[in-house]
């Protein structure tokens, strides 16, 4: 495998975000997955957004498995530091990260096998402890890295391109997500960019445990017919919900939608999202009623996409913890270490 | 038959039902002997259980001090029916048994050669507490008052260890007193003091009585550890649960009640290694606390935290392999398992303990060396210290000492322009230097993968960079060595063909060996190994004696293993001395197989030629 490092001469015509940097900034390594990888247009996503969001790029902490998807964090914001931990293990790590210095932003990514297969258990129950992130599933259906093997997410009948049939039941993460309690919980599509980098921006956003699936056919091994993972597949079936539009950080007033068809969710830090329904009766608020209608149309071989879930109320673990506001980091011996007295105090009790 | 005598010298083991509350009068027990200037040493012995099944609370008294587990027993408290006849077979000829006669026993079921002690206990508390709870929580502060009568206890030190114990609590103070008072009169009245004896000494000094685990989580305390993730598992479980209770007292803001550190019960131990890797990633100082199988899970980790050059501390309080059962009883057979652990060309620092107060000089060092040379730590700790009360010097503190982060380029540095390679051995010693993320908008960043990578940690598979990388990393294991705690020597009187290698809970067995073997005329230098890898020393100490004996409490002699593979020791002068059936090692086993093997080499003298 090769890498090219980029030339990063600035483009004088290339327009910088409010924090000075341009789009290149954002950008990692040259990719080295197949040329077509739904996985690279979630890299570029991912890019759009953080530079759309003016986030300071080393003020990121990358964190993956191991697969296809999970070596993508060397092909965007290569300033920020990165890991790529162990098979199915990244939640773990990332939690640790999170506690270590509570004031960065954290992307997990991940894929279906290194979340749904082997990571099941650390998926799970890194949803459940509301880690303050962003955790991004490359859902392929396939192992793409190991050459092809079905995954768990792999639907019951889908064909593998040898003609294998999956006879084994699908996990839907999406709904596992919303069951473990993720306060945040998307679905989008690689080849839906448009609705892609504004969930990707919400996710950001939101202060608790945000998921967000991206359906991301792998061409090499799961773009055929008979798989339900191919972009083709995808497109027919897929029944998007809401589209977001925006999201500010203050509430602003605009006369762009027809009342009825904007819904606005506040979060408790002064974020405010707003979603352009697609479907009427559809309530972003509403975790039963979002686990139904996922569950609903799944039934009928309907993909559902969009935001599918927020908490106004999220807290994360730091929360749940009652740690203090400073990183942990950059805590001193003044701070962690009680000292002789105390110590010998301790002693005392100790005869 | 004659009664044993002994004073300030003997054992007394408590035969109790798990759950019966036994636990605590048990320990006012131990600690009124050492109140009064007597050193004395107990160690429980439990199955895995919670309630209803039998364990035992086994106490050494000594005045000289020994501390190491002695064999037999002097005067057997039996209060367990269920275990009573293994627990009579255990008494030493001459010795004592005291046990609860409300019920009458058939003569069958006790022997000649010792003396019985019987008290109507049940009765006794029948009649004064109509509660069951009660009747069955104060049975036994009442034997703790009678045994004080026999063996010449002084009750002014339990009345004032019972007042401690319930300060701020004072409702239950005088029922306690009360009760101890119960036992006393009826053993005044009704029984005499037995051939056992208490006698105030002042061999105590300023000792400390606490168990390891506690002080190994005090040592992670003063030693900066924020983050602690842990899965539940016997014996170190307790570690963890210290670590969350010295945080609520040590680490809460006063104003805001927030606290300077978490402690995160995990969903297994892959996931608790892997959030100490991440924090230590991000520049935290974290640990976690676990046992052999807990190990076992961890171990792709290690070896991505080893080759990803990662600080990680990890406390594992040994005990005797899989599953449940010999769980709850004590080894040192994680050894090799840590020395070695993962997949590839992995080696790892080790530190030995060998009594409370160094589990927290361990820990609290693990934490510094684990930032300087970014790698992980063992404190090989095991059940025996870990889980048992231990007499040791205190713990101390240098208020200025200052925690060692190690080689961590800071945002100066980097706009200095500081040429940073994470992989890169700048100053010779094998150690890099490293990032915390978030440092620097434009330099320092980089992606952090197991072993495919150059010295600026770019993506390289190419053969002479993964060379480069894991020389340095040998590099870097040579410099762990004089870092690492040092052996500690102890000469004989006399020049001595034979050396003895030991490490970690065996340190009070050995010692009282050694005094019994000069006794026998026969003299031993011995040397404590405290760290892994090496010291140049241990090579020194095994070159200067004829023959070495290394005493562990495992089957597979780990440690010799490794002796004979790092240093490439001759095998033929390494003897191991194995004790390993998950009882604590004791002196008699270690002088009775030295003198064993003395005396024959005496007979047919070592022939240390034959092994080239
Ligand atoms: C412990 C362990 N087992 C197996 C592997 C081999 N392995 C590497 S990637 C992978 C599957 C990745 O699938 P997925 O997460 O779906 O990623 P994709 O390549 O499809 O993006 C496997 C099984 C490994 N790296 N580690
Ligand atoms: S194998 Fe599949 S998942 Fe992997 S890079 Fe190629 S297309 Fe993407
Ligand atoms: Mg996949």
């Amino acid at each position: 495998m090769t890498y090219i490092a980029k030339p990063r001469l600035h483009h004088p015509t290339l327009p910088e975000n409010r924090v000075g940097f341009t789009r290149r900034d954002y950008e990692g390594k040259i990719s080295t997955l197949c040329a077509g990888c739904g996985h690279d247009s979630i890299s570029a996503a991912i890019i759009e957004a953080c530079w759309e969001m003016d986030i300071e790029p080393h003020r990121v902490a990358k964190l993956s498995g191991i697969g296809c998807s999970s070596k993508t964090p060397d092909y965007f914001l290569g300033n920020s530091h990165g890991f790529n931990t162990v098979h199915g293990r990244m939640p773990s790590v990332l939690t640790g990260a999170n506690l270590a210095n509570r004031t960065l932003l954290y992307l997990g990514v991940s894929g279906d096998g290194d979340s749904a297969s082997i990571g099941l258990g650390q998926f799970a129950h890194v949803m459940r402890r509301g880690v303050n992130m962003v955790y991004i599933l490359e859902n392929n259906g396939v192992y793409g890295l190991t050459k092809g093997q079905f995954s768990a997410t792999a639907d019951q009948g889908s064909k593998s391109k040898r003609g294998a049939v999956n006879t084994d039941a699908p996990i839907d993460t999406v709904s596992l997500a919303l069951i473990m309690g993720a306060t945040f919980v998307a679905r989008g599509f690689s080849g839906d960019k448009r609705q892609l980098v504004p969930l990707l921006r919400a996710a950001i956003a939101h202060k608790g445990a945000a998921f967000v699936d991206v359906i991301s056919p792998c061409v090499a091994f799961n773009n055929h017919p008979g798989s339900t993972r191919s972009y083709d597949y995808v497109r027919e079936h897929n029944e998007a919900v809401n589209r977001i539009d925006f999201i500010e950080t203050r509430p602003e007033v605009t006369a762009d939608y027809e009342e009825g068809h904007v819904v606005e969710i506040p979060h408790h830090d002064g974020t405010l999202l707003r979603l352009r329904k697609l479907h009427g009766e559809y309530d972003p608020t509403d975790r039963i009623g979002a686990m139904n209608y996922v569950q609903h149309h799944q039934a009928r071989g309907e993909i559902v996409t969009g935001l599918l879930y927020a908490d106004p109320h999220a807290e994360d673990l730091h929360e749940h913890l009652y740690t203090v506001d400073a990183p942990f980091n950059g805590l001193t011996e003044e701070d962690l270490c009680p000292g002789a007295a105390a110590l010998e105090a301790i002693n005392a009790s100790l005869r | 038959m004659k009664p044993i005598t002994a004073v300030n010298d003997f054992v007394v083991k408590f035969a109790n039902v798990n759950g019966s509350g036994s636990a605590s009068a048990n320990e006012l027990f131990a600690k009124s002997i050492l109140r009064m200037g007597v050193p004395v040493s107990p160690r429980n012995i439990f199955p895995s259980n919670i309630q209803g099944l039998p364990t035992w609370y086994e106490v050494r008294v000594s005045e000289r001090g020994w501390l190491a587990r002695r064999g037999g027993v002097d005067l057997m408290v039996a209060m367990n029916p269920q275990t009573w006849d293994a627990d009579l077979r255990e008494i030493e000829p001459g010795g004592y048994l005291f046990y609860d006669n409300t019920r009458p026993l058939p003569p069958s079921k006790f022997r000649d050669d010792i003396h019985v002690i019987g008290m109507p206990l049940t009765e006794i508390c029948n009649a004064t507490y109509s509660d069951p709870r009660q009747r069955q929580l104060f049975k036994n502060i009442v034997y703790l008052g009678a045994l004080s009568v026999l063996l010449g206890v002084d009750q002014e030190a339990i009345a004032q260890l019972i007042a401690e114990q319930y300060k701020g609590k004072e409702k239950l103070l005088q029922p306690n007193l009360n009760a101890l008072r119960l036992g006393r009169e009826y053993a005044q009245e009704k029984l005499a003091p037995i051939g056992l004896q208490v006698q105030p000494a002042d061999n105590v000094g300023d000792r400390i009585f606490v168990d390891g685990n506690s002080a190994a989580a005090l040592g992670c305390i003063y030693g900066g550890a924020t983050v602690c993730a842990w899965y539940p598992i016997t014996p170190s479980s307790s570690v963890a649960e210290a670590f969350q209770k010295y945080v609520g007292k040590f680490r809460t803001d006063a104003d805001t009640g927030r606290v300077r550190g978490a402690v995160v019960q995990a969903e297994d131990e892959l996931a608790s290694i892997g959030m100490v890797v991440g924090a230590g990633w991000n520049g935290a100082r974290a640990f976690t606390a676990t046992s052999g199988p807990g190990i076992s899970l961890m171990s792709e980790f290690i070896g991505l935290a080893y080759f990803a050059e990662i600080p990680v501390t990890i406390i594992d309080v040994q005990r005797g392999g899989p599953s449940t059962g010999m769980p709850t009883r004590t080894q040192q057979s994680d050894v090799l398992a840590c020395a070695y652990a993962s997949h590839g060309d992995t080696k790892h620092v080790l530190l030995f303990p060998e009594d409370p107060h160094e589990c927290f000089e361990h820990a609290a060092g693990a934490l510094d060396l684990a930032d300087r040379l970014q790698t992980p730590v063992f404190v090989m700790t095991d059940l025996d210290i870990g889980m048992n009360q231990r007499l040791c010097t205190p713990f101390e503190w240098d208020d200025s000492r200052t925690y060692d982060r190690g080689k961590v380029m800071t945002r100066e540095a980097l706009d200095a322009g500081c040429d940073f390679g994470r992989y890169k051995d700048v100053d010779g010693d094998g150690i890099p230097y490293r990032t915390y993320p978030g440092t620097h908008p434009d330099r320092g960043g980089y992606f952090t993968r197991g072993t495919t990578k150059n010295a600026y940690a770019v993506y390289s598979e190419a053969g002479p960079d993964y060379i480069d990388n894991v020389q340095r990393l040998l590099r870097k294991f040579e410099t762990a060595k004089a870092l690492v705690p040092q052996p500690v020597m102890a000469a004989a009187k006399h020049r001595t063909p034979t050396g003895a290698i030991f490490y970690g809970s065996t340190s009070p067995a050995m010692a009282e060996a050694v005094a019994a073997l000069e006794k026998e005329g026969i003299a031993v230098d011995t040397m404590r190994v405290r760290a892994f890898p090496f010291p140049d020393s241990v090579t020194d100490f095994i070159d200067a004696h004829e023959q070495v004996f290394v005493i562990e409490q495992n089957r597979d002699a780990q440690l010799r293993t490794l002796l004979l593979t790092e240093l490439n020791a001759d095998p033929a002068k390494l003897m191991p001395l194995l004790h390993y059936d998950g009882t604590p090692i004791t002196a008699r086993f270690i002088t009775r197989a030295i003198a064993e093997q003395v005396h024959l080499r005496a007979v047919a003298p070592f022939e240390k030629d034959k092994v080239a």
